[in-house]
């Protein structure tokens, strides 16, 4: 039989980098083949190659059994390959139907009628609808994927490649996306899936590469395997799914938000009227679609967005008014953002830097101006070592570590310095199996400590992993608010979209 | 040594390349002019480096593009550009030199010249403060407003200067003599070297020290890596950046202040023959670092100082000079357009430009 897809003893260097390491893989034409690794374990590079974004130092690829050297990406998708990226590529302020159209070869008139029909006809085929004459940044992001993966189709890609397709969608997007899969595969597209959420290689995959370091350590077909069994194979350990965990004692309260109201960059009300409590040593957890205030609310309490009205209380102190190096240092606030790149590193500055980013001007790091850099660098190591962060010296720059490194220096800096109050928001994303159980035991154990924790988070099952209790957020607003015991995915998803219990 | 370390050591000297390579297509030059450039260059060198009044007369055009190179580089770590030097430099000297005027003669003339630089350096950054102000709180876009400044700067100093400075009866708008005592020492005899030049070579030092070591330093580097991870870090990025721009400002009050009391003794309309964008093109040259600052700046003063020398003995006109400034300037940008980064397990991690993140026509968050 010819498989779609044939790698043969690929390699990748980087430097003295060993990117990809003797990897070979087979994908069965009309499945959908999963490629699983934690962050760093080669994935990336691998699908770049594919797709003709690098060249391998050595090993062949066969498309549709044919010896192939595959170039560009204009190239790949000569040879019906397609990748749909993390970020994607759109012109947010053209209709569906330009999108689709931009760079199409061969074609002097937009003949754009006819073009209109046909993308209706094909999302008919696949089972959705779509109005070509909207413009992409109003749509939802399951629907610009959805635009994505049309794209592809449009040129006659039947291999397609989807970069961790799931990390943008919401719960209630995931399954029919999946059905859209499905579908495709009867439709005899080929699908290579990279990701590194188990649930989802189980749900959607025929068969599964797993990468580690490089290599691929296993080629296994899913129906005789089990998400444990994936899980080892792909950290080389076994990994526990469930922190283990006691129940929580809550203290007195630190964070107290009063009927707030915060703006967003449009100045549009993106929190409106938002209440809620945090204790000492528990966790809420605040569930929400992306989009839904959760970013403000984080921002408005750590102090880099001012509130519109009401009121921020941490620890019985009225915080709006105060700067984000007092509500830091005077007040003990914690804060590990969403976006690590842009927001918890200067990714241009060493580890040593990064590791008292937000504390440098404080004793013993600095004094009277002047910088210690024994101190810090000393500090520095002992961050690395006590959270485990893989890397060749504290000054290596962050810019070179793997995204799980990344936020176990950023949660690490944030818990060493001692807060009162830590708000977490969506720290997992991004991250393998073993880095999300590292950063839940630690997050967990500085609860047990008697730190406040607002973990703010898209995914449901880590919510319910360890919350005590968890806060629905909805247009700005708390829908709901329930101790964990009485959670359930179908409870919070219901709330999450606006629905009532 | 490795490929990559190998790479990586060409890369840091790139400075170094850009001159080198100017020197060469300059040589074609020299030889289109019909002489021997190996001889021009000699001439070059022993006119500007090895003879003694004429390294005096390098170190005197040291002073001012040094200091001025300071005032791009400062702000520039912060991703700001300050191309207004120019304006800087003739508003310090104005305040200096109306100072040095009119400063009563009774307090002792150490204090009076301590008090003149200081008022040179506080009248730059009062300059130096509006563009700095309107970027921060209005988001002009601090390039034009700093480069327009200048010519601005420049004509409201020699209109000053014409309306109510100017001595009578000169030829040309220039202010009374400074009273000696008010001048700067000569450090080396018979030539016109004064203190200021060690003066800037320190401040250089001094700054060089600034940026890597302190806190001020560090919070500039954050603000011009990523103005939001320094806004999470506490740091205040309007504070920095006009803090960056003040003291920029000052250094080049400075140099203006100093070609004052240290060379002419006089203020004269439109003394500066573009010190302020000669600075701009050190700090590139330098690769941003106020140490480096310092050879670049020599560099360029060599070429000045010595230009003379290369018109008499090879008879190649001064404004070969000037020709292989422009060269050097094509050069360093040619190498800004290469950028050394490993690419290491990096593919996934955005790619921020080093300066200029904040774009230049947006407003600075608090």
């Amino acid at each position: 039989m010819i498989h779609r897809l044939t790698l043969e003893s690929i390699v990748k260097n980087f430097g003295n980098f060993r990117a990809n390491d003797d990897v070979s893989l087979q994908v069965k034409t009309g499945s959908v083949h999963a490629i699983l690794g934690e962050n760093g374990a080669g994935k990336s590079t691998l699908m770049n190659i594919i797709y003709g974004l690098y060249q391998p130092d050595s090993g062949k690829i066969f498309s549709r059994g044919e010896e192939v050297s595959i170039s560009s990406p204009r190239r790949a998708l000569d040879l019906g390959i397609g990748m749909v990226h993390q970020h994607f590529k759109q012109v947010e302020n053209m209709t569906v139907v330009e999108n689709l159209i931009l760079g199409l070869k061969g074609q002097w008139m937009m003949k754009l009628n006819h073009h209109r029909q046909a993308v209706k006809q094909m999302a008919d085929d696949l089972g959705f609808s779509i109005e070509p004459e909207q413009q992409v940044w109003r749509l939802p992001v399951g629907m610009q994927q959805r635009v994505e993966i049309l794209k592809l189709l449009y040129r006659n890609a039947d291999l397609l490649i989807l970069d961790e397709p799931t990390s943008v969608l919401t719960p209630n997007e995931i399954g029919p996306f999946f059905k859209l899969l499905r579908r495709l595969r009867e439709m005899g597209s080929t699908i290579i899936l990279i990701t590194h959420k188990l649930n989802e290689v189980m749900d959607i995959s025929d068969r599964a590469t797993v990468m580690r370091s490089g290599r691929v350590v296993a080629n296994v077909d899913t129906a005789q395997t089990t998400q444990r069994e994936l899980a080892t194979l792909m950290v080389g350990r076994e990994v526990v799914f469930n922190v283990a965990r006691r129940e929580s004692k809550p203290g007195k309260p630190v964070l107290e938000v009063n009927d707030l109201t915060v703006l967003d960059d449009r100045r549009l009300e993106a929190v409106s009227g938002l209440s809620m409590t945090v204790r000492e040593g528990e966790i809420l957890g605040v569930a929400g679609v992306d989009g839904n205030g959760q970013a403000e609310l984080a921002e408005a309490i750590t102090g880099l967005r001012s509130a519109a009205s009401g009121r921020i209380n941490v620890s019985g102190m009225d915080v709006t008014g105060i700067s984000v190096a007092r509500r830091k240092r005077d007040l003990k606030i914690g804060f590990v953002p969403e976006d690590r790149h842009r927001v918890g590193l200067d990714l241009d500055a060493t580890l040593s830097i990064n590791s008292v980013l937000r504390s440098f001007k404080e004793r013993p790091f600095s004094r009277r101006g002047w910088l210690d850099f024994q101190v810090i660098d000393k500090h520095a190591e002992e961050l690395v070592s006590r959270y485990d962060v893989r890397m060749r010296g504290v000054h290596q720059k962050a810019r070179d570590l793997s995204g799980g490194n990344q936020q176990k220096i950023v949660v690490g800096r944030e818990i060493e310095g001692g807060p009162k109050l830590l708000v977490v928001s969506q720290a997992t994303k991004g991250l393998d199996v073993g880095a999300i159980e590292f950063v839940q035991k630690t997050l967990l154990a500085q609860r047990d400590r008697g730190t406040a924790i607002l973990y703010i988070s898209t995914e449901l099952e880590e919510l319910l992993n360890i919350c005590d209790r968890v806060a629905v957020i909805f247009k700005g607003r708390i829908a709901g608010e329930m101790n964990v015991s009485e959670a359930t995915s179908e409870r919070i998803g219901l709330l999450m979209t606006g629905g009532r219990t | 040594m490795t490929l990559d370390h190998f790479v990586r050591w060409m890369y840091a000297l790139k400075g170094l390349w850009a001159v080198v390579a100017a020197l060469i297509v300059g040589a074609f030059l020299v030889v289109l002019a019909g002489a021997n450039p190996l001889e021009a260059y000699a001439a070059l060198l022993r006119g500007g480096l090895f003879d003694y009044y004429g390294f005096a007369n390098a170190l005197v055009r040291l002073c001012p593009i040094l200091l001025v190179s300071l005032a791009v580089i400062i702000p520039l770590r912060a991703g700001f550009f300050n191309i207004g030097g120019e304006g800087q430099v003739y508003v310090g000297a104005l305040f200096g030199t109306v100072a040095a005027l009119y400063l009563p003669q009774a307090i002792p003339a150490v204090i009076r010249l301590v008090l003149i630089c200081l008022s040179g350096a506080v009248g730059g950054a009062l300059w130096a403060l509006i563009p700095a102000v309107l970027k921060v709180y209005r988001g002009t876009n601090e390039i034009i407003t700093s480069l327009l400044l200048s010519y601005v700067g420049a004509n409201v100093v020699g209109g000053i200067i014409h309306v109510y400075l100017m001595e009578p009866g000169a030829p040309y708008p220039y202010t009374r003599e400074i009273p000696f005592d008010a001048t700067l020492p000569i450090f080396l005899p018979r030539t016109e070297a004064h203190i200021g030049i060690l003066i800037a070579v320190a401040l250089a030092l001094i700054f060089g020290t600034v940026m890597k070591r302190s806190t001020f330093g560090l919070s500039v580097e954050t603000v011009g890596h990523n103005p939001v991870a320094a806004a999470y870090a506490g740091v205040s990025i309007r504070q920095t950046a006009i803090s960056a721009f003040v003291i920029g400002g000052a250094l080049a009050g400075l140099a203006g202040i100093f070609e004052v009391v240290g060379v002419k003794y006089r203020l004269f309309d439109h003394f500066s023959p573009g010190y302020g964008f000669q600075g701009a093109i050190v700090a590139f040259l330098a690769g941003l670092n106020p140490r480096t600052a310092i050879f670049a700046a020599m560099f360029l003063a060599v070429l000045q100082a010595g230009a003379g020398s290369m018109q008499r003995a090879v008879g190649v006109d001064t404004m070969m000079v000037g020709a292989l400034q422009g060269l050097v300037v094509l050069f360093v940008a040619v190498g800004l357009a290469f950028r050394y980064r490993p690419r290491v397990i990096t593919a996934s991690a955005p790619q921020t430009p080093a300066v200029g993140i904040v774009p230049a026509n947006s407003k600075v968050p608090e």
